[in-house]
């Protein structure tokens, strides 16, 4: 019993204390993987806020882009046209869903919704494959994949660039929501549709602009996380790993989601490697999970999300 | 339909609230359930009862159980998968442990156990709702899945990792193992899946179903009249965790035969949810239909480009299938978001009085 209590108590702080270096690589470890879940997350909020759809394509629309951009790479473009191209893909892929799914179901139901984009990510995973092959990809838009020593600790250049990335697109992002005209129609509609709608906002317009955002942010994702690992399907299941951060962050909050995504990232590598060899391992898959739900039981709209009022 | 309820006075409420109170949908039913018994192990080939009706008639009963806790109780799961590896865990444990035990009572017993583990699930239902919920029974579905890679009590120590349905007779009948007819199978899940509908029909038209009723359609109001939500919540997530736990059961004994984790992860969730859905959210019917097309529309897809005399590439043919599967959801979606079951009905209302519409 001791022995138990001494390895989940202590044991792993001591080893933490022990070699700081090595915990701060894996807190480095942990900051990316969360990074790339927040962008994921990001997708998610920027569509829930403004549509109330919970889109479960989002990791699909990730491999979608990416396998556009190696498609067009391979095809011999250059990278700023190839990225360009892609992006117009995204914008066109939005148009195509707000037309075609989402403007038939308007007024239905959440659930039904989000069994749509279950649809919609079976059909654009198949139609992404038939387009550009189902074999694992190598993705290289120019980034070096290489390490170098910052004081005693290995940094990755590769998940520094990412990192500066994702800081520049959230960035971008909290100016085009907060400095732009459409950004304000994009909040107004995100607080009430109805209101928004008899103020004169286009709702359908929103809603394009909101999804091509989405995909464009998926894209980002989609670059960062198959230059890491290659382009292949199982980038399409990182959006599982993303749900445990809107949880943490908040279904309707931008902040939420970066701060979720770095919680879920960081403490994910830290319950692997210290906590996870008592257990024998393999804990990450559902390590995230249950921080969340317990996280959840104390706060149930999540870090920064809005507070919940019912009224019968 | 072709025939009239005309003339069919009720005097008792006992009769006027019956399942089927006109008396020629007793008939029809009771027909279709004689020939549903019978028919099948006289007529199919060993290819329609072992790939088509069995898991249909498996994925029919999980669909039934998600459907009472999303449909009815309105509490969205994303669990099933792990629910029925508990299910199918559970009934390889007992079925080693006791081999004496009649399997049916293994398979009620491990619906049971099921049963269990979706009431400790289900206590996150109390405080969170909606997506948040689906997302937090998630944490079950891989938390399962990972406890049993994990402790190897859980297989008997089996170095491959796989659990392996051991024959076991029903009345002298094989009914699970290598040497069971599909015949035999058939007929035992069918038997199963008949008694659990007829069971959840008459839960949800009793006080339990209009409780969970309640509380999907305004929890609040619901507690204010008296419904009380912990108890509510709670059972739905038992009751539906028990049918699951039947159904993944059935899956590694009649269909199966040998199975691994992998059989159980995320994507059977979304299979049954899409069942559900698909079918008609809060019906019983429904929870048929949607099994029938998801297992039957992968089926014709695949066999729909030999039929026209193409021969596509497999790779192309299993990405056309995606495309089609996913392009046929969305469209059920946008004709009738309220199911299959939904629809059936409508044609009901249409054909009783054809052919003279007004």
């Amino acid at each position: 019993m001791s022995e138990i209590v001494y390895g989940v108590l202590v044991a792993p702080f001591r080893d933490m204390a022990g070699s700081p270096g090595f915990l701060a690589e894996v807190v480095i470890g942990g900051v990316f993987a969360g990074l790339l879940y927040s962008l994921v997350a990001l997708g998610f909020v920027l569509i829930f806020k403004a549509s109330g759809v919970f889109n479960f394509a989002q990791g699909v629309m990730v491999l979608f882009a990416a396998l556009t951009l190696v498609g067009l790479l391979e095809r011999g473009l250059p990278v700023v046209v190839a990225l360009a191209l892609t992006a117009a893909v995204m914008v066109a892929l939005a148009f195509a869903i707000e037309r075609i799914v989402l403007r038939p179901l308007v007024n239905q139901e959440h659930i039904i919704l989000f069994m749509a984009t279950i649809g919609l990510n079976f059909f654009l995973e198949g139609f992404g494959e038939m387009l550009w092959g189902a074999n694992v990809k190598k993705l290289d838009v120019g980034i070096p994949d290489r390490s170098f020593m910052m004081g005693s600790i290995q940094v990755n250049q590769l998940e520094l660039f990412a990192a500066l990335t994702a800081a520049v697109l959230v960035a971008v992002l909290a100016v085009f929501f907060h400095g732009t005209r459409i950004g304000r129609a994009l909040r107004a509609v995100a607080d009430d549709h109805e209101a928004a709608l008899s103020i004169g906002i286009p709702l359908k317009t929103i809603w394009v602009i909101v999804w091509s955002v989405a995909g464009i942010v998926a894209m980002v994702a989609g670059i960062m996380w198959g230059a890491k690992s290659g382009v292949q399907f199982s980038l399409s299941l990182i959006a599982l790993k993303s749900l445990p951060v809107l949880i943490l962050g908040g279904f309707t909050s931008v902040p939420g989601a970066i701060v979720g995504g770095l919680i879920v990232g960081v403490g994910e590598k830290l319950g692997e490697v210290y906590w996870g060899p008592l257990v024998g391992g393999a804990i990450e898959n559902w390590f995230a999970y249950v921080v969340a739900l317990a996280f959840l039981l104390f706060r149930p709209q999540g870090l920064f999300g809005e507070k919940i009022i019912e009224r019968v | 339909m072709i025939y009239r309820e005309a003339g069919q006075f009720k005097t008792t409420y006992a009769s006027d609230q019956a399942v089927f109170p006109i008396a020629q949908d007793r008939v029809v039913v009771g027909l279709a359930v004689v020939a549903a018994f019978v028919a099948p192990p006289l007529l199919a080939d060993e290819y329609w009862l072992q790939a088509v009706l069995i898991p249909l008639l498996v994925y029919a009963l999980a669909a039934l159980g998600l459907n009472l806790l999303t449909g009815y109780a309105g509490q969205l799961s994303l669990g099933t998968g792990g629910f029925m590896a508990v299910g199918a865990y559970a009934a390889f444990k007992l079925t080693t442990a006791f081999p004496q035990l009649n399997i049916i009572l293994v398979f009620l017993l491990s619906g049971v156990v099921a049963a269990a583990v979706g009431l400790v699930f289900g206590v996150p239902s109390l405080r969170i709702k909606g997506f948040y919920l689906a997302v937090a029974t998630l944490a079950a579905q891989f938390f399962l899945i990972w406890l049993f890679n994990k402790v190897p009590w859980f297989v008997n120590y089996a170095a491959s990792g796989t659990i392996t349905a051991p024959p076991r007779s029903v009345f002298g009948v094989m009914v699970a193992g290598p040497t069971a007819t599909s015949q035999a199978r058939y007929v035992t899940a069918l038997a199963l899946v008949a008694v659990g509908a007829i069971v959840a029909k008459n839960l949800v038209r009793g006080r339990v179903g209009r409780s969970w009723m309640a509380i999907r359609d305004r929890d609040i109001a619901a507690e204010i009249i008296g419904v009380r939500p912990l108890r509510t919540k709670l059972l739905a997530f038992g009751i539906s965790s028990f049918y699951c736990g039947v159904a993944g059961a059935e899956l590694v004994f009649l269909y199966l035969g040998s199975a691994e984790t992998l059989a159980f992860d995320i994507s059977l969730s979304f299979l049954v949810l899409f069942m559900v859905i698909i079918g008609g959210l809060g019906s019983i019917l429904g929870s048929f239909l949607g099994a029938a097309f998801i297992v039957l529309v992968p089926i014709f897809l695949t066999n729909a480009p030999h039929l026209v005399g193409l021969v596509l590439p497999v790779a192309l043919q299993k990405e056309m299938e995606l495309m089609v599967f996913g392009g046929l959801i969305i469209f059920f979606l946008i004709v009738e978001p309220n199911g299959l079951a939904r629809l059936w009905q409508i044609t009901k209302e249409k054909l009783r009085l054809w052919p003279f519409p007004h």
